[in-house]
């Protein structure tokens, strides 16, 4: 039958990885050929070598960018994950109307990444005008205004999969500690945790890479003011790229060490939850 | 759940409802202040629109014309729908092909879908839009081609993992009852794959839907989606009309929620499943 259904490549698989090449295969390609030359059109790339990361590393716009980048992930995934979690507990306690607020807290997930930063903007403008300054008064204005913004868009989407994880915990084993007089926060730490955690490998792993990926939010809330000083890793490759000539290679080459990051995370993710598998 | 709980169940509610509130106010906020005078935006958000303040619906007219909201609108339905569409139907067909046909060709090609899931647009963005100039991909129809390639990634993965939970003596009994390899398909496997199929088109929905960087560099100097209109609202002179902004928030948002409450338990499980196996 194998034989049979390959004959068929041209028309199952063909179509597809004919996009795929065009959309994905050559243009990473290139764009690690060309993250050593330096050009503007592509076609007069000229190879100079590791220069361009040399530079990209003097660049401190890079580097704040990068600072910046890992602080508001670091703080955002820890925010957004504890918020889901409590949520996700008080939504498994049979209250009423918990599907409507289970739908309330999802939606934001649902609006895109320019639209939730303008609508950020007007609330925290708002706040601030009260006290005689604006989002972009301050880099750290705009840095927790990241936060929460991320936060009303995340928790919804942490909380279900919170929730599913949670629903999960078997009955059985927590009425048996209620009999033995555990108490709640005991149940919590020693039943709870340990059966959610695949939950938890899950939700931080989309919180990281969702927070350090960030980029429309971003180019809305802020645009990286005042003075770059709001700029994250995804917002600063593209200014290098779009806002400075000369600098594409530049560009490139920051491209492909935020790419190195990004695929750094999910490698450690998937060894810590390949191991956990192992242990269970 | 814990038997004390159930004394603070009203306590419970009352909590749940506020942060409840809480999340659904900055979207009520818009929405009042799309109603007020562009002036009165900016300095005082948290104002009723009466009198003087309230402009009607001065701002959607404005804000319409300015951005040309419903050319935005065709745009982005015309390609998510489409952009989705041949998603769904070109990687449900090569995810049971490379779950089927076992060689080394196509552990390679399915390794090469999974790694691109793991690389950040940034990676591509400019060599992308290059290639997509090049080869006069860089209009309305063009760019559908780019959305099944870059989306294939997460959809072949998926599709091929649920392939994998259907026995082969389901194809095998095609087989010996004379049908090929497209009746196994069309007939027997794709509406084995339904649900599936449903998770793959919603999460590529909200992907194309909400895209703004993609569509902004392959076509956006001539076509715009919806975001790319909000975006370009903002303009690169300083002074935004927040009236009309206002006013565009709101209509980019009610076709979401319009698609949510319709759609809103497959939207839910479907996240779920892909956000569990991606």
């Amino acid at each position: 039958m194998q034989k049979m259904i390959k004959k068929y490549f041209a028309l199952f698989a063909l179509p597809t990885l004919i996009a795929f090449t065009v959309a994905f295969v050559v243009p990473f390609v290139l764009g690690i050929y060309l993250s050593f030359t330096e050009f503007t059109t592509v076609t007069d790339a000229r190879w100079v070598g590791l220069d361009n990361y040399v530079k990209a590393f003097k660049d401190p716009d890079f580097l704040k960018a990068l600072w910046f980048t890992a602080k508001f992930t670091v703080v955002s995934v820890v925010s957004i994950n504890v918020l889901a979690f409590l949520l996700a507990l008080l939504l498994t306690k049979k209250v009423l109307g918990t599907n409507v607020f289970r739908t309330i807290f999802f939606m934001p997930n649902l609006i895109g990444g320019i639209v939730l930063g303008y609508i950020w903007q007007l609330i925290i403008n708002g706040i601030l005008y009260q006290f005689d300054v604006t989002l972009t008064s301050d880099p750290k204005y705009g840095f927790w205004g990241l936060v929460v913004l991320m936060n009303w868009q995340l928790i919804g989407y942490m909380m279900i999969i919170y929730i599913a994880g949670i629903q999960n915990v078997p009955k059985e084993q927590l009425e048996a500690a209620k009999i033995d007089g555990a108490t709640s926060g005991t149940i919590l730490r020693k039943i709870i945790l340990p059966l959610v955690m695949p939950s938890i490998t899950i939700c931080l792993f989309l919180t990281i890479s969702n927070s350090f990926k960030l980029f429309d939010q971003n180019l809305a809330l802020t645009a990286g003011a005042p003075s770059k000083q709001t700029t994250m890793l995804a917002l600063d490759i593209f200014n290098t790229f779009y806002s400075k000539a000369g600098f594409e290679g530049v560009g490139q080459a920051k491209a492909v060490m935020f790419f190195i990051m990004v695929a750094l995370i999910v490698v450690i993710q998937l060894g810590i939850t390949r191991r956990r598998e192992i242990e269970n | 759940m814990v038997d004390d709980t159930q004394k603070n169940r009203p306590f419970l509610f009352l909590v749940l409802l506020v942060l409840a509130v809480a999340f659904l106010s900055p979207i009520l906020i818009v929405l009042m202040n799309s109603f007020k005078g562009k002036f009165f935006i900016n300095d005082a958000p948290f104002k009723l629109p009466t009198g003087d303040i309230y402009v009607g619906l001065e701002n959607y007219t404005s804000g319409i014309q300015k951005i040309g909201f419903f050319s935005a609108f065709g745009m982005s339905l015309f390609i998510t729908v489409l952009s989705v569409a041949a998603i769904v139907f070109f990687t449900s067909m090569t995810g049971w092909f490379l779950t089927r046909v076992k060689t080394k060709w196509s552990s390679a090609l399915f390794f090469m879908f999974v790694f691109s899931m793991v690389v950040p647009f940034q990676m591509v963005m400019f060599t992308m839009t290059k290639t997509a100039n090049v080869l006069g991909l860089d209009n309305p129809v063009g760019i559908l081609l780019i959305y099944l390639g870059f989306g294939s990634g997460l959809s072949v993965f998926l599709f091929s993992g649920f392939v994998k939970s259907i026995p082969l003596e389901i194809e095998e009994a095609v087989m010996i009852d004379g049908g090929g390899p497209i009746e196994m398909f069309f007939r027997v496997i794709l509406p084995i794959l339904k649900p599936i199929a449903i998770t793959v088109a919603i999460l590529n929905v909200m992907w194309v839907w909400n895209d703004y960087l993609l569509p902004y560099l392959v076509i956006g100097t001539e076509y715009q989606t919806i975001p790319i209109a909000v975006q370009y609202l903002k303009g690169g002179y300083g002074s935004i009309d927040m009236g009309a902004m206002m006013a565009m928030l709101v209509l980019a948002i009610i076709p979401i929620i319009i698609f949510y409450l319709i759609c809103q338990k497959y939207i839910i499980e479907g996240v779920v499943a892909g956000a569990v196996k991606g």
